[in-house]
């Protein structure tokens, strides 16, 4: 309805007394860059530390953390993998194949329907970055992160976190995750939960009730 | 146009709701526990973050900048959904939003939708006009779909069936899911939603959200969410509608490092909410193949025209100020008359209705201020509700009004010492047919309110200008003497 | 110091031995305390309640009657709030820039009592005496608009013989509010219960607050139930000596 978008910003312009303004988008940029940001953008602690907060964060959210080197990693998915029974496990599309165990067999993301990631046993993707003071992993969606069904189906979810990819605080992470502003954006912390009753906290009710976050540093 | 906020036209005063409300022992202990659990979790996780007033700040300052130019970011956010394949309508008033909606999903040959949590659709009236066109809204928020099938209405902002407890989730759920043998355990109750909603979710071709924040430089749309029933709607149908009110915009990708840093700490007292989505129009093979943004006004432009009180438009819809105002406390959410309850709906529901309804919310606050100090966009409420019982006064109120000839003469008495004076010892005359034993009994008209539960001593014999007089008076004999 | 006194309309008509209390304390201290008959009211009820014009003779009045006073002491949180909260405001509406600039000159001076005895004259210990159990209600205003923090638990902490108990949920509202208490008065007196059963809680004989509107409240509260629980104004409890009867 053309006449209501019309209504609407003459009502929006009297009502900030403003008429209708060609300069408005260039004093709107230069008053916004004028807006302070005096909060953290950067942080304070080292990559150890960093790592350390990111793992605890992790905990407090019920995921379940390994730690692992580059050489151990497709060993390292492996074990996860069999220590939780896995068999129909679904890779996402573009994930490193070094990154995998090869006596293996996953099944390719490309080729798995809605029945499939329904009836899977878990997925794997690797992430565009990772927050420590929240315990957040990113999902662009791109190369080895998978369609955004992926991670949201199954009912177990390994995320590969390398060591670089995290970030302390969210204005770092927003930082990184600039190139990728248009992109589908996925934050995920901790398996998915609700406290609807009674506030009491229960993991799972649509999304993965189980995130393994494997950190190679 | 008819701007029309949930059933608030229709809804009792404040005071007359809250009754009943007062009445039921197991709401108000629920309530109580549910803002007491989250109160705590919400300090925790404030008290950590060092730069909380900083963010505060930069959230306040952002949302005011944004609203002196919500056209042009507006028109912003248009170009570049557009550009990105989503489609933007624009919707003056409620029924316009309603009929876009449907009109969109009977388009998309749909006859069920499944939905977000959204209070926009909420005061809307959204399900109700759906369900006139023959289209069926399933809610999958777990506690809007308690409300949805116990016939209920919301009480809380964030968690709106926060008033029930777990046996009477589960009567709700045993009833409609025809689960005679259900436990009353919440994991046993989440469970039961879980496979009551997958099936709808992978079949129901039409998905129905709201917005946490619209980008205007990228045109994208952020939803912020925990049970996953968010990324199930907002990836698994074919089309996707929005409905989002003008005032969700915000300038950059990069204001969003403020407020998700902000929103989930406030609402649910986490330090981020377990899934946080965005995306941009429509991404080639992965969720919707249609996207449609419906930009909803009702109301929010004559909010916006009263400078004293466009800080309300600055709410992110996280609740704290509920979970914190003591008479939310007492009464929940349900004596609002609408879905916007607590101190913000206080002064959302009559704004949006220009003050035609809902009068009494203005003045359902002691004026505490604990919304204020925990607003993470710093929403002055104490000042808007005072701003707003002035324009009650001004728009609506008779000058015969009792209360409005009681506080004239008021005025006239504090304006003059004589007249002061008069009154003192006029009350302490006049009183004595209402006094026994130095107290007062019941006390007509509106004092009344008082002494149905609480004492009032009788005005003392003697006041503090008297006593200082007398005092004077003395000191100047002992001088003499 | 020459204190100039403004006692509050309700303090005047209601509660005349808070206003002595405040005299007898600061007299004690060395000070001189001036009273000036001409004041009534800061304006609160009216501006809260929506009749903010009605407010705007009340802040001119204040000014003309306190605009050289060296420093003004206020026994009420909520009225200072008011000045400080709303009078530039209410000033800055009325394109008077002298009567902007005479609030602005003037609030600075104007102090709370607690304010005024450990910001203005440095002190916590006044030299005071009530071996009794008490605990103390932060009201509304004088947290979160005069952020007192804890400066009267400073100077009660430093009262001979008293017993001081932490009053639990001590920042929530006891449901007064002003005119709340009686357009909402079931919400109120909900309210009101919740206080009186933290109080009843801490078993303290005398609660205690920087404002008599709270202590109106959960007193009448207090008293209807027959709880046997007194209520007094800071000052009240400041200005107990050794040599008074036994107060409270």
């Amino acid at each position: 309805m053309p006449d209501a978008r019309d209504a609407i910003l003459e009502r929006i312009c009297s009502a900030t007394r403003r008429g209708a303004d060609e300069n408005a988008p260039a004093r709107a940029a230069e008053e916004f860059a004028a807006i302070a940001r005096p909060y953290l953008r950067a942080g304070r602690l080292d990559a150890e530390a960093r790592l350390h907060l990111f793992i605890d964060r992790l905990h407090d959210y019920d995921a379940h953390v390994v730690e692992t080197s580059a050489d151990s990693l497709p060993r390292t998915i492996a074990n996860v993998l069999q220590q939780h029974g896995q068999r129909k496990v679904i890779a996402a599309d573009g994930l490193p194949h070094e990154m995998l165990p090869r006596d293996f067999e996953f099944l390719a993301e490309r080729e798995a329907g809605i029945e499939d990631l329904n009836e899977c046993d878990g997925i794997v993707t690797v992430c565009t970055v990772a927050i420590a003071s929240t315990g957040t992993i990113v999902l662009a969606h791109g190369p080895g992160e998978g369609a955004r069904r992926l991670s949201l189906i199954p009912d177990r979810h390994l995320c590969v976190v390398r060591a670089h990819q995290v970030v302390e605080t969210v204005p770092e992470a927003f930082d990184r995750l600039a190139p990728s502003a248009t992109h589908p954006l996925t934050f995920i912390s901790g398996p998915s939960a609700t406290a609807d009753i009674e506030m009491t906290r229960i993991r799972g009710v649509h999304g993965p009730r189980f995130l393994d976050v494997v950190v190679v540093r | 146009m008819t701007i029309r906020v949930a059933e608030s036209a229709q809804a009792p005063s404040f005071q007359k709701a809250a009754l009943p409300l007062l009445e039921d022992a197991q709401l108000r202990r629920n309530v109580r526990h549910a803002t007491d659990v989250i109160q705590l979790k919400r300090a925790q996780v404030v008290a950590e973050t060092v730069d909380w007033q900083e963010l505060r700040t930069t959230a306040s300052d952002t949302k005011a900048h944004t609203l002196r130019y919500l056209d042009h970011y507006l028109l912003q956010f248009e170009k570049a959904c557009t550009a990105a394949g989503g489609q933007v309508h624009w919707a003056a008033d409620a029924d316009d939003a309603n009929r876009i909606v449907a009109d969109l999903v009977r388009g998309y040959g749909g006859n069920e939708v499944i939905k977000i949590k959204t209070m926009t659709s909420d005061e809307t009236g959204l399900n109700e006009a759906l369900e006139h066109e023959g289209i069926r809204a399933h809610e999958t928020d777990l506690a809007e779909l308690i409300i949805q099938l116990g016939r209920d209405r919301p009480s809380h902002i964030v968690a709106p069936a926060l008033h029930k407890n777990r046996s009477q989730v589960r009567e709700i759920f045993r009833e409609t899911m025809h689960l005679p043998d259900l436990g009353d355990r919440p994991e046993d109750l989440t469970a039961a939603a879980r496979r009551y909603l997958r099936e709808k979710f992978l079949r129901v071709k039409v998905g129905i959200c709201g917005a946490n924040f619209l980008v205007a430089e990228t045109g994208s749309v952020c939803i912020v969410e925990s049970e996953g029933n968010g990324r199930m709607c907002l990836t698994m149908p074919e089309v996707l509608i929005s409905l989002a009110g003008i005032e969700k915009v915000i300038p950059s990708f990069q204001d969003l490092e403020v407020f998700l840093q902000l929103l989930p700490r406030s609402a649910t007292g986490e330090r981020m909410n377990p899934y946080n989505s965005l995306w941009t129009g429509v991404h080639a093979n992965d969720g919707p193949k249609h996207f449609h943004v419906v930009l909803l006004d009702n109301g929010r432009t004559s909010v916006l025209a009263d400078a004293e009180a466009r800080q309300t438009l600055h709410c992110i819809r996280c609740a704290a100020c509920l979970n914190a105002c003591p008479v939310y406390r007492q009464t929940s959410g349900l004596a609002y008359g609408s879905s916007y309850s607590g101190p913000i709906g206080a002064i959302v529901t009559p704004q949006l209705l220009n003050m035609e309804h809902g009068q009494s919310l203005p003045y359902a606050s002691s004026l505490c201020g604990a919304c204020y100090e925990v607003c993470p966009v710093k929403i002055d409420i104490p000042e808007v509700l005072i701003h707003l019982r002035g324009r009650v006064v001004r728009e609506q109120k008779s000058a015969l009004d009792a209360e409005a000839l009681a506080m004239k003469m008021a005025a006239a008495i504090f304006a003059s010492r004589r007249r002061f004076e008069a009154a003192q010892r006029l009350g302490r005359l006049a009183q004595g047919p209402l006094v026994r034993k130095g107290w007062f009994g019941n006390l007509p008209g509106l004092l009344g309110n008082w002494t149905r539960v609480r004492d009032l001593r009788a005005l003392p014999p003697q006041t503090f200008r008297e006593w200082w007089k007398q005092r004077a008076k003395n000191a100047e004999r002992s001088g003499h003497a | 110091m020459r204190v100039s006194l403004f006692i509050t309309c309700y303090n005047d008509t209601l509660f005349p031995a808070t206003g002595q209390a405040v005299v007898r304390l600061l007299e004690r201290l060395g000070h001189t305390v001036d009273f000036n008959p001409e004041q009534t009211c800061c304006g609160q009820m009216h501006y809260n309640t929506g009749y903010q014009q009605e407010a705007l003779p009340l802040l001119r009045r204040f000014v003309r009657i306190y605009r050289d006073a060296e420093a003004v002491c206020v026994p009420s949180s909520s009225c200072v709030a008011m000045m400080r909260d709303h009078y530039p405001k209410m000033a800055a509406e009325q394109n008077d820039a002298g009567l902007a600039r005479a609030v602005d000159e003037l609030l600075p001076r104007v102090y709370e009592l607690t304010e005024l005895l450990v910001h203005r004259f440095g002190l916590e210990d006044v030299g005071a005496y009530f071996p009794h159990r008490v605990t103390y209600h932060a009201s509304c205003h004088s947290q979160r608009s005069l952020h007192l923090g804890d400066l009267p638990l400073r100077l009660l902490r430093k009262v001979r013989g008293i017993e001081l108990v932490d009053l639990p949920n001590i920042d929530r509202c006891c449901g007064f509010g002003g005119t709340f208490a009686v357009k909402m008065g079931d919400v109120s007196a909900a309210m009101l219960a919740e206080k009186m059963r933290d109080v009843e809680n801490t078993r303290a004989e005398v609660v205690t607050a920087v404002d008599n509107s709270c202590l109106m409240h959960i007193f009448g509260g207090l008293h209807r139930q027959r709880a046997g629980v007194e209520t007094a104004h800071i000052a009240e409890i400041l200005a107990a000596t050794e040599s008074d009867e036994v107060p409270a």
